[in-house]
């Protein structure tokens, strides 16, 4: 769209700010990864490679990527399971209480985690007397994740109308045909975006997880809180970062390609 | 597809799955609530019943010593709560954090979501997308961290402008923005992509300014966006303990105050009763925004 | 198609009402059920019985650790001697690291771990929830060698029963970066006096334990307070720690829960003095931070570890094990040389690397041990032994340390 020269020179600052802003920090995180002073100094004081060679022998880290991904995983499978039927349920109907379920689902995210971290922790171990592990853990997630699914899915149901769905059971097909063949497909990319968002939010969730997780799971993010701790290590947190921020660009630019709609998710 | 000309096509067999299909089309109440049953048991039972038995825990009390909860009735955590006012400071200290949170974030977000809505070439909308998007994913506390690197003394602030806000309540806040900068762009992205530039384009043609454009039309069109925008910035900074550990000095926000209770003082019932408190703050919240039709955005 | 649903929708709330209200009056447990512990002067810790015997290795042990207590080769390869531990009993270890020992407390209530390393301000808390129980030291062959010292004492044990093996013990002294703080202090007055010359470059160690460190600067500068035991506090006494705590408040730089956060503000410039471990301040030398410490004349507050075993544990043969292990002259000396701390079995004392190491850390010293005011776990029935007035207990403190950040 066309834009006066004085608008179109404060968006450009607006967006170098912006941009500014988020890269600046991750430069950081990179730089410290070279740092060969390991108590996060700055300037760096010398540059080394030892931490990255640490970080690829750490078998800590890898396990600990591997628990976070299937967690993530298991999270994400539930909350696009409950999060398309809540959208199909909320789309499609009308009923007392609509809002009202709408708001319950946002509920998990709209709350401080650490309420929902200390209130789940307390239902598993005095209420349910259950140990924390893997289960606790994905039911954790999946619940803050149910709300990203739902939006995705909603908002693409929205756009859909009901007419392609109707044509199709006209024309003889079941509704699990009509499910299988006809709205699936079309809701695709929503639920991709719908998964890779939830995927993310879960992959490095560290506040609920630390209530949650029990003493054996130990996610990326868990990783590398106790690696925080430990001084001479503590540097190996940032290669870690960097490692995820370029490999994020896989999913992110997979997504964008595969989704028609550039929105890049709903959050 | 191998009836000939002039065959007649046969009715479909009445299968169970054929029955079941038509019956389920003529009872949608039927179809509700079997697409209900599972997200309501989950997140309306086992969710909002651990959150009910949280907020019971605050009506009771802790042995002071062993740390076990004594489960005796008592308004003692609310009234400790109210009378001392060290908690009243810090919720309000942590409510405006957040809010300013929020602010700058929108502040900082809305030329860089405008800008690619309305006036990049896809391409480079797409690598925006993923410019803003993979910061999501390098690890919260290596952000956090990278800001403690930044802040203290003759770190990159330092070294850049020439002096530091040092830890403190003001590096809490510019981390927090920072942290939660993709949740605000996001749907001010996808609530700037629903305005049709054809509106703008009329206004512009009737002859508004882009300052006014801006006030009357691209505003109050992304307002549900910007307010799902805020429910996120908002609510992950007023439970945020992490963030002020690491750069806030020896500042403390509601989220340390839970977080102390239950670990210092192993107080689960006080925490609980501090917890409610930021719950009854959002839940306010959310009851505010759902007029602007923010939870359609989000 | 809208009101067919409202009775199926109001017979679902009331259901789901009715479900939530179930849930909720069930509500939380209240754990172990405690003891009364205001039973006669002190603590009375629950009934429960210690292990016999120990049997075979169970394959696992959940170790709940101050960090570097229990290292596995991950900080530096060469320091381990968990690894060691698990080729010879066969217990897989998992450790998980605290920075505070309110952090130990609530961790051990969660029943993930086996075994923990306790200081005097958690152990009794532990002791008096029945989340620890009685060692049997005669399960524990080492345990003979260990200083006499520290064992049998207040924080450890209870009408002469041990709850744990001692695993070391040591200061907490002010730490000062040399090129920044002249002429060398040797008072707490720098950290604590409103006109420090060093305001806002000061840290604190962020734990409500810490008010014993402020009563101990009032119990020689304020004298007619009448402090004698800095864990000891009535009310009057807690109101002139808080105020000076309060008052150092406010130049404060960061108060300090983990030995990364200290040592990298050190480095950065952000701090310039304050109270540290001795690990903290060898990591910031080994750095090229210039630091150094010192005792101040008014006194130290310092703290005694002890490892103690899980109630609720299911591999108590390994946390014997592994009791015994810590503790036996090879391992303890590579443990605490390596954290910066006096061993508890002195036979390590040949066997560390530095053979000044003893020397250093006052090993042997019981004179300049029982200097030291260690972290103890305030109660209500004084530790000091008055009976005309109540002390203030842990939890008084926490709401105080929550005060004083304000």
């Amino acid at each position: 769209m066309r834009l006066p020269l004085l608008a179109r020179w404060l968006l450009g600052a607006g967006v170098a700010v912006a941009l500014a802003f988020i890269y600046v920090p991750l430069l950081v995180v990179v730089v410290t990864s070279f740092n060969s002073d390991s108590t996060f100094s700055w300037p760096p004081r010398g540059l080394t490679l030892r931490w990255w060679s640490a970080a690829a022998q750490n078998d800590g880290a890898l396990d600990a990527v591997a628990t976070s991904a299937k967690v993530g995983m298991a999270a994400t499978a539930v909350a696009l399971v409950l999060g398309t039927m809540a959208a199909f349920a909320l789309s499609r109907h009308r009923f007392f209480g609509r809002e009202t379920v709408s708001l319950l689902v946002v509920l998990p995210i709209a709350l401080p985690g650490i309420v929902t971290g200390i209130a789940l922790n307390n239902a598993f171990r005095t209420v349910l007397g259950l140990d924390l592990g893997f289960v606790s853990l994905v039911v954790a997630h999946a619940t803050f994740c149910v709300v990203v699914v739902f939006n995705n899915v909603a908002a693409r149901l929205r756009r859909l109308g009901g007419n392609v769905e109707e044509a199709s059971m006209d024309l003889g097909a079941t509704r699990l045909a009509t499910f299988r063949m006809v709205t699936l497909p079309s809701l695709g990319s929503a639920l991709l975006a719908g998964a890779l968002l939830a995927f993310a939010l879960s992959f490095d969730e560290i506040i609920v997880t630390t209530f949650t997780a029990g003493a054996e799971i130990e996610t990326l993010p868990v990783w590398i809180f106790s690696n925080l701790f430990r001084p001479n290590s503590a540097p190996v947190v940032n290669v870690v970062g960097t490692v995820l921020i370029i490999a994020s660009i896989v999913p992110i630019w997979l997504s964008q390609r595969l989704s028609g709609d550039t929105a890049g998710g709903r959050i | 597809m191998t009836a000939g000309a002039g065959a007649q096509v046969g009715l479909p067999r009445r299968t169970l799955l054929r029955r079941s299909s038509a019956a389920l089309h003529r009872r949608p109440w039927l179809r509700l609530g079997g697409l209900l049953s599972a997200p309501l048991l989950w997140l309306g039972v086992a969710y909002l019943g651990s959150l009910a038995a949280l907020l019971v825990t605050s009506f009771w009390s802790t042995d002071t010593f062993t740390g076990d909860v004594v489960r005796v009735w008592t308004l003692e955590n609310f009234r400790q709560l109210w009378v001392e006012d060290v908690y009243r400071t810090v919720v309000l200290r942590t409510v405006g954090i957040a809010a300013t949170v929020t602010v700058i974030d929108a502040l900082l977000a809305f030329p860089i979501a405008f800008y690619m809505a309305k006036v990049a070439p896809p391409r480079v909308q797409k690598a925006l997308v993923v410019a803003v998007l993979m910061p999501l994913w390098a690890s919260y506390l290596v952000k956090a961290y990278a800001w403690r690197i930044m802040v203290s003394e003759s770190g990159v602030v330092d070294s850049v402008i020439g002096v530091t806000p040092g830890f403190g309540l003001v590096a809490a806040t510019l981390t927090l923005a920072y942290l939660w900068l993709p949740f605000m762009i996001l749907p001010l992205f996808a609530g700037l992509q629903r305005l049709p530039d054809s509106l703008l384009d009329a206004s512009g043609d009737l002859g508004a300014g882009p300052a006014f454009t801006f006030r009357s039309v691209v505003l109050p069109s992304v307002l549900p966006a910007l307010v799902a925008g805020s429910i996120f910035t908002f609510s992950l900074s007023l439970g945020d303990y992490i963030t002020v550990e690491i750069v806030g000095g020896p500042s403390q926000l509601l989220g340390n105050v839970v977080y102390d209770n239950i670990g210092a003082a192993n107080n689960l019932p006080f925490a609980a009763a501090m917890a409610s408190v930021t719950v009854a703050v959002m839940v306010c919240y959310l009851a505010a925004v759902r007029r602007t039709g923010a939870l359609d955005n989000l | 198609m809208a009101t067919r649903f409202t009775q199926a929708g109001s017979m679902r709330s009331l259901a789901g009402s009715s479900v939530l209200l179930a849930v909720a009056a069930c509500g939380t447990s209240g754990g172990e059920e405690s003891t009364d512990t205001s039973s006669g002067g002190g603590l009375a810790a629950p009934d429960l019985p210690m292990l016999q015997e120990v049997g075979a290795s169970e394959d696992e042990l959940n170790i709940l650790a101050w960090p570097g207590y229990a290292e596995s080769g991950q900080t530096v390869p060469s320091v381990d001697w968990v690894t060691p531990f698990e080729d010879k009993t066969g217990c897989q270890v998992n450790v998980k690291d605290f920075g505070t020992s309110d952090e130990a407390v609530s961790l051990m209530k969660t029943g993930e771990y086996d075994v923990v390393s306790a200081s005097g301000d958690a152990s009794l808390r532990l002791i008096a929830a029945g989340d620890v129980e009685p060692v049997n030291t005669e399960l524990v062959p080492n345990y003979a060698d260990v200083a006499e010292f520290l064992k049998q004492r207040a924080w450890n044990s209870v009408d002469d029963q041990m709850y744990g093996i001692p695993h070391g013990w040591g200061a907490n002294p002010l730490m000062f970066n040399t090129d920044e703080v002249t002429p060398a202090p040797d008072s707490w007055s720098v950290v604590f006096e409103a006109d420090s010359p060093y305001a806002g470059e000061i840290t604190a160690y962020d734990s409500p334990i810490y008010i014993a460190d402020a009563a101990m600067y009032l119990k020689a500068t304020q004298p007619d307070l009448g402090i004698e035991d800095p864990y000891a506090l009535d009310e009057d006494q807690l109101a002139a720690a808080v105020d000076l705590l309060e008052q150092q408040r406010a130049n404060i730089s960061e108060y300090w829960s983990s030995a990364t956060q200290e040592v990298s503000a050190f480095r950065s410039g952000d701090t310039v003095v304050g109270t540290t471990w001795q690990y903290n301040a060898s990591l910031a030398q080994s750095k090229g931070t210039p630091v150094k410490t010192v005792v101040p004349k008014e006194g130290i507050t310092g703290w005694s570890d002890t490892w103690m075993v899980a109630t609720d544990s299911e591999h108590k043969n390994c946390a014997y094990m592994w009791l015994d292990w810590i503790v036996s002259p090879q391992i303890n000396a590579e443990a605490t040389e390596w954290f910066g701390e006096a061993p508890a079995n002195l036979k390590a004392c040949d066997l560390a690397s530095d053979e000044n190491f003893c020397e250093t850390y006052h090993a042997n010293d019981e004179a300049y041990s029982e200097g030291i005011y260690y972290w103890n776990t305030p109660i209500a029935e004084c530790l000091d032994g008055r009976t005309d007035v109540t002390c203030t207990d842990y939890s008084d403190w926490t709401t105080a340390w929550t005060e004083i950040k304000g």
